[in-house]
């Protein structure tokens, strides 16, 4: 392995005049890891692909220096970069279905970067590729090199791209959100794996939005923001005593780490005004054993949820977690009778509204009851028809809930407000808004017809965590404000745990577990509970506040103190 | 360790932003166009002679100061006639149009909304109309139900809804499981709503090129009919027709069949032209 230094002074790039990153400096030793920080936009991505000569085209790039191992990265010529991608820097790239060539077999992706560089022979090179699979952890590498991407799942896909980026043994990885969309037991597992690479002596560049997952592997951490570095220095200097005001709210963004009723955007002494959160309210949603078979092309039945059953008081959360194909999709679709239940069924304001055959109910009975359950998808874009604006998306809503048209601009407005959407937002098309705020328009839209339940769907998973966190702090202030019940799906166990009041844990279509969330998350009962909540990363010194005893009311008021927070915390 | 370092120097913008122009070809295709509507609508504009009016002394004149596009065996200015011909060609033309798209329409909603068995029925009548060539389809028709500008246009549309069918059929099977529509559903709203203002609107939005394109598309269908006789009927002047009747002098008198060809290859050229440019325009490749 070489031991080669990566130093970049004063690194600046632009796109047509337009500076994206200004002034970026570090330097990265072998063995050492790196970790850059910030929101998306924020110039990190962009930084990455920099230093492999890939900032993109019509990308101006300026550094006073920027070498690696003593060769000037700068004045590299495109057959130069060739020589040095791959063979001294390896590149894991966001998102492996996408990366990967999906009629190439994996095997053979990785095969390729060992013939392009003429490493070994023909047998070496097949041996190696087995080798390397099996080093990034691939269960059987000799059936799983034959296969193509689509035949992986996620977490072996982003391996088997790891194990390419891996092939030469570059003395430099870069790896850009390496386990951003994958489910929390199989970023465990590559974390790990990254690990491994660094403890084999290379650096190790690791691009995140995600603190926790930083916190796991990073030695020095820079923060970025509007292609500005905010803050720098070691770990645990940064995510335990941040200087910048900035790299504080990311931290305080995090969901997990605050208790239900804190605010996790700004203002965070404000305390959300506490719902009334008795066990005598009344059950607004109910789904008793409720099933849901597909018959798969090879004929064969598959149960993807079997036996569910759930109960929603009117004012409370209820929290749905588990990792992907657990089912939870396909309950929450149940539960807005948006699919017909095979099994069991489901009771909405104490009447039938969704079930199997005796309890079949018709969607012309159900559809002048469904203006009190509405939804909130993950990505709201496509939950909006691209050729209206957002005065029409919330008028469309609006005519369900029977305001006369006269009506309708005074009650846009008035919804624009409750979701902090400036009024002049109206004559936008969703294409021209942030995520955070096509969220806000979703939000809208979901309460346009005053339900009395709300089912979210991953709501929160395609934000950035500051942004995420605004929309938690918005969807509990309604929740006070107007009453709501909410069905809130997610993977994140990190939000399951800040947002719920009871939550369900899923598997392969069951509920492994439900409790009460402080009881599940402080004691949980069941082994894959127990496996899963282990999984998570944490920020340094939070798993020690998790299992702090229930806070004394002098506590409590620390936990609200922004300023002492992090003394608990470690 | 000792680096090398060297000041380097900026790399240049390679793509610099240019104001934005017309292109050449879609410029003329559009210009042309509307230069056709514009006949169609007042072929008096442009032609002041009677595209009827018989003069058999000035029969065969070849084009010229008196006659831009020259005469025919009966002395009719063929100028007069091309342009007075542009309305019945393009009224054949948007007219077949329309009515395959809304057979089309029809088939596809059906096949993309009525369940799996439906489908399959109309994939299979789909599927029995692809085996004939349309033209052949076409020719079935007007010789069941007689020649005419009528016959012509069913003649036309038929032949053309079934590729129509195919691509509504599978825009209404993507849309229909696009997130509005069933955000719209949990919304409360009717299918016939959803229909009416979701699916149908945005199904048939890429459609639109296509559409554009069909029109020039059927304007050559329904001149190959009236070519054959089975379209509309001499003397009308119908770009087809002209050329039908052009066809036994083509060896002495040239202009009778060259100037309602020219007519329908720019007409179709230019629908295709400007058809191309407005998908690019919609799919965002050009600002």
């Amino acid at each position: 392995m070489s031991q080669k230094t990566l130093i970049v002074e004063d690194l600046n790039v632009e796109f047509a005049g337009q500076s994206v990153v200004r002034h970026l400096s570090f330097t990265l030793e072998p063995g050492k890891t790196l970790a850059l920080v910030g929101e998306s936009g924020s110039g990190k991505s962009v930084t990455a692909r920099s230093l492999i000569g890939l900032a993109g085209e019509g990308a101006v790039v300026r550094a006073r220096r920027l070498s690696y191992g003593g060769v000037d990265l700068l004045g590299l010529s495109e057959r130069q970069w060739r020589r040095l991608r791959g063979k001294d820097i390896g590149f894991v790239l966001q998102d492996a279905l996408v990366s990967l060539d999906p009629l190439r077999p994996v095997g053979k992706e990785i095969l390729e970067v060992l013939e392009t560089h003429h490493w070994g022979d023909r047998p070496s090179r097949a041996a190696r590729v087995l080798e390397l699979l099996e080093r990034v952890g691939v269960p059987e590498p000799a059936l799983r090199a034959r296969q193509r991407p689509g035949e992986l799942s996620g977490g072996l896909r982003q391996r088997a791209l790891i194990a390419s980026a891996l092939a030469l043994n570059p003395g430099l990885v870069i790896a850009d959100e390496p386990t951003t969309a994958l489910d929390a037991t199989v970023q465990a597992q590559i974390l790990s794996v990254l690990q491994g690479i660094k403890a084999e002596g290379s650096a190790l560049l690791i691009i995140s939005h995600d603190l926790a997952v930083v916190a796991q592997l990073a030695d020095e951490v820079l923060v970025l923001r509007h292609g500005e570095v905010v803050e720098q220095g070691p770990m645990q200097q940064v995510l335990t005593a941040p200087r910048h005001a900035y790299t504080r709210s990311l931290l305080a963004a995090v969901p997990a780490e605050h208790a239900r009723g804190t605010r996790l955007s700004a203002d965070r002494n404000q305390i959300i005004a506490p719902v009334a959160r008795h066990i005598d309210q009344p059950v607004v949603l109910q789904g008793h054993g409720l099933g849901k078979r597909y018959v798969g092309p090879d004929q064969q039945v598959r149960q993807v949820v079997q036996g569910v059953s759930f109960a929603l008081r009117a004012g409370h959360t209820l929290g749905i977690v588990g990792e992907s194909g657990s089912g939870k999709t396909t309950v929450a679709r149940m539960a807005l009778a948006l699919l017909d239940a095979d099994d069991g069924q489901v009771r909405f304001l104490d009447q039938p509204w969704n079930g199997s055959a005796p309890a079949r109910v018709v969607e012309q009975q159900r559809r002048p009851r469904r203006r009190d359950i509405s939804v909130i998808y993950q990505d709201p874009l496509s939950s909006f028809d691209p050729r209206w604006t957002v005065s029409q998306i919330l008028a469309d809503a609006l005519d369900v809930a029977d305001t006369p048209v006269a009506e309708q601009p005074a009650r846009i407005r008035q919804l624009l407000q409750h979701v902090r959407l400036p009024a002049e937002l109206g004559t936008r098309r969703p294409l021209q808004l942030s995520g955070g705020q096509r969220q806000r328009v979703a939000i809208a839209r979901a309460i346009a017809s005053n339900p009395k339940v709300i089912v979210c769907d991953e709501p929160v998973s395609a934000l950035d965590v500051s942004v995420q966190a605004q929309v938690l702090d918005l969807l509990a202030d309604l929740q006070a404000e107007l009453g709501l019940a909410y069905l809130f799906i997610s993977h994140d166990l990190g939000v399951i745990r800040h947002v719920s009041d009871e939550v369900l844990v899923m598997r392969y279509g069951q509920v492994v577990e439900h409790a009460p969330v402080d009881q599940l998350f402080e004691a949980p009962q069941h082994p894959y509970t127990q496996r899963l909540l282990g999984a998570v990363p944490r920020l340094p010194g939070a798993g020690v506040a998790l299992k702090v005893p229930p806070v004394e009311p002098e506590n409590a008021v620390l936990l609200f103190d922004e300023s002492r927070l992090w003394k608990i915390a470690i | 360790m000792s680096d090398l370092i060297f000041e380097s120097p900026a790399v240049p913008l390679s793509t610099q932003r240019r104001p934005y122009l017309l292109p050449v070809g879609a410029s003329l295709a559009i210009g042309f166009l509307l230069l056709v509507i514009v006949a169609a609508i007042a072929p008096q504009l442009f032609a002041h002679s009677d595209p009827l009016a018989i003069v058999p002394r000035e029969a065969f004149h070849p084009p010229g100061w008196q006659h831009w596009f020259g005469t025919d065996q009966s002395g009719r200015d063929i100028y007069s006639r091309v342009i007075h011909g542009a309305r019945l060609s393009l009224f054949v033309g948007l007219a077949a149009t329309a009515l395959g798209m809304g057979i089309a329409v029809v088939l596809g909603l059906l096949g993309g909304l009525g369940g799996a068995r439906t489908d399959r029925s109309v994939g299979w009548v789909l599927e029995i109309l692809f085996a004939f060539p349309s033209l052949i389809l076409a020719l079935l028709f007007v010789a069941i139900f007689g020649s005419g500008v009528g016959p012509l246009i069913v003649a036309t549309g038929l032949g053309a809804a079934p590729g129509y069918a195919r691509m509504v059929r599978g825009q209404v099977l993507a849309v229909r499981n696009a997130g509005y529509i069933e955000a719209a559903r949990a919304l409360g709203h009717s299918t016939g709503r959803i229909i009416s203002r979701q699916l149908l609107p945005n199904a048939m939005r890429p459609l639109i090129v296509t559409l554009t394109m069909g029109v020039g598309q059927a304007i050559v269908w329904a001149s190959a009919l009236s070519f054959l006789g089975l379209g509309a009927r001499p003397p009308a002047p119908e770009w087809g027709t002209m050329l039908s009747m052009g066809r036994d002098f083509i060896a002495n008198a040239w202009w009778l069949t060259f100037f309602p060809g020219l007519f329908i290859v720019l007409t179709t050229l230019s629908t295709t032209v400007a058809g191309r440019y407005l998908q690019q325009r919609l799919e965002g490749r050009l600002p």
